[in-house]
C-alpha cells in the first residue's frame, strides 16, 4: 500500500470557485436569454464574445505574467464580462464593449492582484469607465425589437429609458410612454441596459444563488429595502414628481445591482451586520443621486463608493470571538 | 432540557460505516511498538531495558512531573529494542518502544482492588495517575490533572458527541458499555465533589441515548441529546450546549465549573478502580471507503497500524492511512507503528474521496466565516499568514481557533488553514517565550 499524507481535514465539500462562478452564470442565464429575444444576433455575440475575450485576458495575464502555467480559468472573468454587457446599451458597438472589457479585467481585477484582491466590482469599474469615456454611446438606448433576431440592435430606433425620461420629462410622462410602468419593468420588456430590465427574471435567478448559498440575503433585502422607504417618502412628498416606491425598486439598474453586483463577495462585507450597513448605505446614494444628483441612475456610483468602504465597515462591524466573555461568563 | 446551539459549525457526510458493528477483541499481535511520548505534556521516563522481561500491565515508564502519566506493557514479553522513530503527530523522531510477545497474559494489576464505590476521592484520583489514563478522544490530556481542579467544579460532563465522521468506538461503548461508562462518570464527581453528571450524545445515535438513559438515569447522570453538527465534541462547544457558559478564551473548563471526560476515558477509570487494570487497551474504530469491512476493535495499545488496517480489509486503491477521523487526524506516512492511548480510529481513504485540486486565491466568499464554530475570521488569519504577521493574527484570535478544519473544509479555494494556523501558532508560542 502507498501511502500519501497531507494535511488535516481530510475531506472537504463539493465546492469550488469554478463551481460558484458557475452557479452565477447560471443565474444570469435567463436575463441574458430575454436580452437575446429582445435585441437579437447583435446581443447573443456581445455576450459571448465578452465572456470569451474576458476569459482570454485573464489567461494571459495569469499565464504570461503571473507565470502560472498550470492556470486554468475559473469562469470569473466571465461572469465579470456578462454582468458588463448586463450594464450597457443593447446597441453598443463591439469595439467599445471590448474597451470596457479590456478596462474591467485589466484596470479592476488583474492589477489588483487577480481574483480576490480587487476592491472595487471590476464590472462597475468597467462600466464607470464606459460612462465617462463614451457618454453618448452609455445612454443610446436602442428600442425593445422583440423576437426579430436577425435585426442588428445597433440599427434599431432608439428610445429613452423610464430614468432617463423622468429626470427629462416628469414621471407622468414616462409612466404614459412605458404604459403601466411598474408590471411591464417587472416582467422586463423595456428599453434599458441589456440585462438590468426584468426584475422577475434577475429575481428567480437570485433565488437560484440563494438556493445554492452562493450569496446571502441581507444586502439585496437591504439595499432595495432602502430605496424602497426612502422613495416612498420622496413619493409621498410629491406624487407628480416622483415614481411610486414599487415602480422605483423595478426600474433602472437596481434590481441587477442589488441582486448580483453589490453581493459580488470579494468587495462586501463579512459579517451580516456589515452587510446590512452596506446595503443601506448603498440604498440611500442611490435614491440621493436619481433624485437630488445629476444623473438619472445612481447604482454603478452607489455600489462603487460602499466597496471603497467595505474595509473599514469590516472593521467595525466584527464579531465576538466564542469565549471572548466577561469575568465568569 | 434547552440545548444550546453554536453558531457555525458543518454538516460533512456522518458516514458512520460500523455504527452496528460489535467490538471485537482482535488476535493480539506479536510485537508491539510504543511511543513514551503518549499523553499531552511531558513524555515519562523509561525504567526498562532493552532485554527486560515484562508482564502485562508492568509499568515500564515512570511519570515525569504533574502533567505526565506511566506507562505500562500492554503483553507479557520482552523488550526488544529502544529506538528513535518519527512521532507521528509532532513529525520528529521520538523515542519507542519495542515489546514482542512471547506468552499468554500474566497480569501485573494495580493494587488494592475493590468495587469503586469505596474509593475515597483521593484513592480515585491516586488510581486514575496509576493506571496512565489519558483523555481517550485524542487529545491525551492526562485525567488525573482535571481531576485536581484549582477552581470550584459542580459539574461533570460526558463526552459521548463523536462528532468525527467515520468514528463509531465511542458510540458502541456507550451501546455495549453504557453501565461501566456511567459508573466511570460517577467515580469522577465523586473524586471532585461535583452534583451534577451529563451525558451528552449526538442524536444521530439513538440507540447510545436509549443505553446510556437506562444505565445513567438511576445513577442520577442526565442524558442530553445533541443536534448532530461538526464539531458538537468539541470540548468548549459541548459546554455551551449544556450549560450556556463559554469558557472564556484561554481559559480552561474549570474555569465555568466544568471537567469535561470522554465516555471511554469513563470507562477506564472505572475498570482502574473495579478491575485494577492499568490503561493498557483501548477501543477503536477501523474504518474509511479505503477498507472493505469497517469495525471496532479493542486493541491493546502498541498494536501494529499494519495488523490493524489488515484486519480491516484493505482496498487496492487506499491511500491514506489517518490517525482518528478525516477532519482531525493525521496522516501517517508509515504503517510500523503503534497505536497510541490517544488513538479513537484508524480512517482509511482511497485517493477518490482525498484528492484534493491545488491551492487559488481567496474569493472572500466567507463560508470560512460562517463554519468557524469560535466566530473566527479564518480568511482575515490566512492572509496575515500569508504575510507573515504573527502578531497580528494573535489579535485576530488565533489561539482561540480549535483547528476543528471547519474552515478547510467549506474552503472553494482548497486553503489549508488549519495547517497554517497550527505553524503560526508555534511560531505565537515561541515569539511570546523569547
Amino acid at each position: 500500500m502507498k501511502l500519501l499524507t497531507g494535511p488535516a481535514p481530510h475531506i472537504h465539500d463539493n465546492i469550488s470557485t469554478r463551481r460558484i462562478m458557475l452557479d452565477v452564470l447560471i443565474a444570469l442565464t435567463p436575463a441574458a436569454i430575454l436580452a437575446v429575444l429582445m435585441w437579437g444576433w447583435y446581443m447573443l455575440l456581445l455576450e459571448i464574445g465578452s465572456m470569451a475575450f474576458a476569459e482570454f485576458l485573464e489567461l494571459f495575464v495569469m499565464r504570461v505574467f503571473r507565470k502560472k502555467k498550470d492556470f486554468v480559468p475559473d469562469l470569473s472573468a466571465s461572469v465579470t464580462a456578462l454582468l458588463l454587457v448586463f450594464n450597457v446599451p443593447a446597441g453598443i458597438s463591439w469595439w467599445t464593449m471590448a474597451t470596457g472589457i479590456l478596462v474591467a479585467i485589466i484596470i479592476g481585477k488583474e492589477i489588483f492582484g487577480g481574483i480576490g484582491n480587487n476592491p472595487f466590482n471590476p464590472a462597475l469599474v468597467g462600466r464607470l469607465f464606459m460612462y465617462i469615456s463614451f457618454p453618448v454611446a452609455m445612454i443610446t438606448w436602442p428600442e425593445v425589437n422583440w423576437l426579430h433576431f436577425w435585426a442588428p440592435a445597433y440599427d434599431v430606433a432608439t428610445t429613452a429609458t423610464p430614468l432617463g425620461e423622468a429626470k427629462l420629462h416628469g414621471v407622468a410622462a414616462a409612466t404614459q410612454l412605458f404604459h403601466g410602468l411598474t408590471w411591464t419593468s417587472f416582467l422586463g420588456i423595456i428599453p434599458g441596459s441589456a440585462g438590468e430590465t426584468s426584475a422577475l427574471l434577475l429575481i428567480i435567478g437570485f433565488l437560484y444563488l440563494w438556493w445554492r448559498k452562493v450569496v446571502s440575503y441581507e444586502i439585496p433585502v437591504a439595499y432595495i429595502g432602502t430605496t424602497f422607504v426612502l422613495s416612498a417618502i420622496f413619493w409621498m412628498a410629491n406624487p407628480s414628481a416622483y415614481y411610486d416606491p414599487l415602480t422605483s425598486i423595478m426600474v433602472g439598474g437596481l434590481m441587477l445591482g442589488a441582486l448580483f453586483m453589490a453581493t459580488d463577495p470579494v468587495t462586501s462585507p463579512v459579517t451580516s451586520r456589515g452587510k446590512w450597513i452596506f446595503g443601506i448605505g448603498a440604498g440611500v446614494i442611490t435614491v440621493l443621486i436619481r433624485y437630488i444628483g445629476a444623473y438619472p441612475e445612481g447604482v454603478n456610483f452607489a455600489i462603487i463608493l460602499m466597496n471603497a468602504l467595505v474595509p473599514f465597515i469590516n472593521q467595525f462591524t466584527k464579531r465576538r470571538v466564542f469565549g471572548a466573555v466577561k469575568e465568569n461568563g | 432540557m434547552i440545548v444550546w446551539k453554536f453558531k457555525g459549525g458543518i454538516h460533512p457526510p456522518t458516514k458512520k460505516l460500523a455504527k452496528d458493528s460489535k467490538i471485537e477483541k482482535m488476535e493480539s499481535s506479536k510485537r508491539f511498538y510504543l511511543f513514551l511520548a503518549q499523553n499531552s505534556g511531558n513524555p515519562p521516563k523509561l525504567i526498562v531495558q532493552a532485554g527486560s522481561e515484562v508482564k502485562t500491565g508492568q509499568r515500564i515508564a515512570d511519570a515525569d512531573g504533574f502533567v505526565s502519566v506511566p506507562l505500562h506493557s500492554p503483553v507479557t514479553g520482552k523488550v526488544v529494542e529502544i529506538k528513535k522513530e518519527k512521532h507521528p503527530v509532532t513529525g520528529r523522531p521520538a523515542d519507542m518502544v519495542v515489546i514482542e510477545k512471547t506468552k499468554a497474559d500474566e497480569w501485573i494489576k494495580l493494587d488494592p482492588v475493590k468495587p469503586y464505590t469505596d474509593y475515597t476521592p483521593d484513592e480515585i484520583k491516586k488510581r486514575v495517575v496509576e493506571a496512565g489514563i489519558v483523555g481517550l478522544g485524542g487529545a491525551t490530556f492526562p485525567t488525573h490533572v482535571k481531576l485536581a481542579p484549582s477552581k470550584k467544579v459542580d459539574t461533570v460532563i460526558l463526552n459521548g458527541a463523536e462528532c468525527e465522521p467515520y468514528l463509531t468506538i465511542d458510540h458502541r461503548m456507550m451501546v455495549e458499555y453504557a453501565d461501566e461508562i456511567c459508573k466511570g462518570g460517577v467515580a469522577i464527581a465523586k473524586a471532585i465533589g461535583a452534583t451534577k453528571i451529563f451525558a451528552g450524545i449526538e442524536e444521530n445515535k439513538p440507540d447510545a441515548i436509549e443505553a446510556m438513559k437506562k444505565a445513567g438515569n438511576p445513577m442520577g447522570i442526565e442524558i442530553v441529546v445533541l443536534p448532530t453538527k461538526y464539531p458538537q465534541g468539541s470540548e468548549k462547544h459541548l459546554i455551551y450546549a449544556i450549560t450556556k457558559k463559554e469558557v472564556p478564551s484561554g481559559g480552561l473548563p474549570m474555569d465555568v465549573g466544568v471537567v469535561v471526560d470522554n465516555v471511554s476515558t469513563a470507562r477506564a477509570i472505572y475498570r482502574a478502580l473495579e478491575y485494577g487494570e492499568p490503561l493498557i487497551e483501548r477501543g477503536l474504530t477501523i474504518t474509511g471507503e479505503g477498507v472493505k469491512a469497517s469495525k471496532n476493535v479493542f486493541a491493546r495499545i502498541g498494536t501494529p497500524l499494519s495488523d490493524l488496517v489488515n484486519y480491516a480489509s484493505p482496498t487496492e486503491d487506499a491511500q491514506r492511512v489517518i490517525l482518528g477521523g478525516p477532519m482531525t487526524g493525521v496522516a501517517v506516512d508509515s504503517l510500523d507503528i503503534g497505536i497510541s492511548k490517544g488513538t479513537s480510529g484508524i480512517t482509511v481513504l482511497p485517493e477518490m474521496i482525498v484528492k484534493k485540486a491545488s491551492e487559488t486565491n481567496c474569493i472572500r466568499c466567507y463560508r470560512c466565516v460562517d463554519a468557524c464554530p469560535t466566530n473566527l475570521e479564518p480568511y482575515l488569519l490566512y492572509k496575515q499568514f500569508k504575510k507573515k504577521m504573527f502578531n497580528e493574527m494573535k489579535e485576530t484570535h488565533l489561539m482561540d481557533c480549535i483547528e476543528c478544519g471547519s474552515c478547510a473544509y467549506v474552503c472553494p479555494a482548497n486553503i489549508d488553514h488549519v495547517k497554517a494556523f497550527k505553524t503560526a501558532k508555534l511560531v505565537v508560542r515561541t515569539l511570546g517565550r523569547r
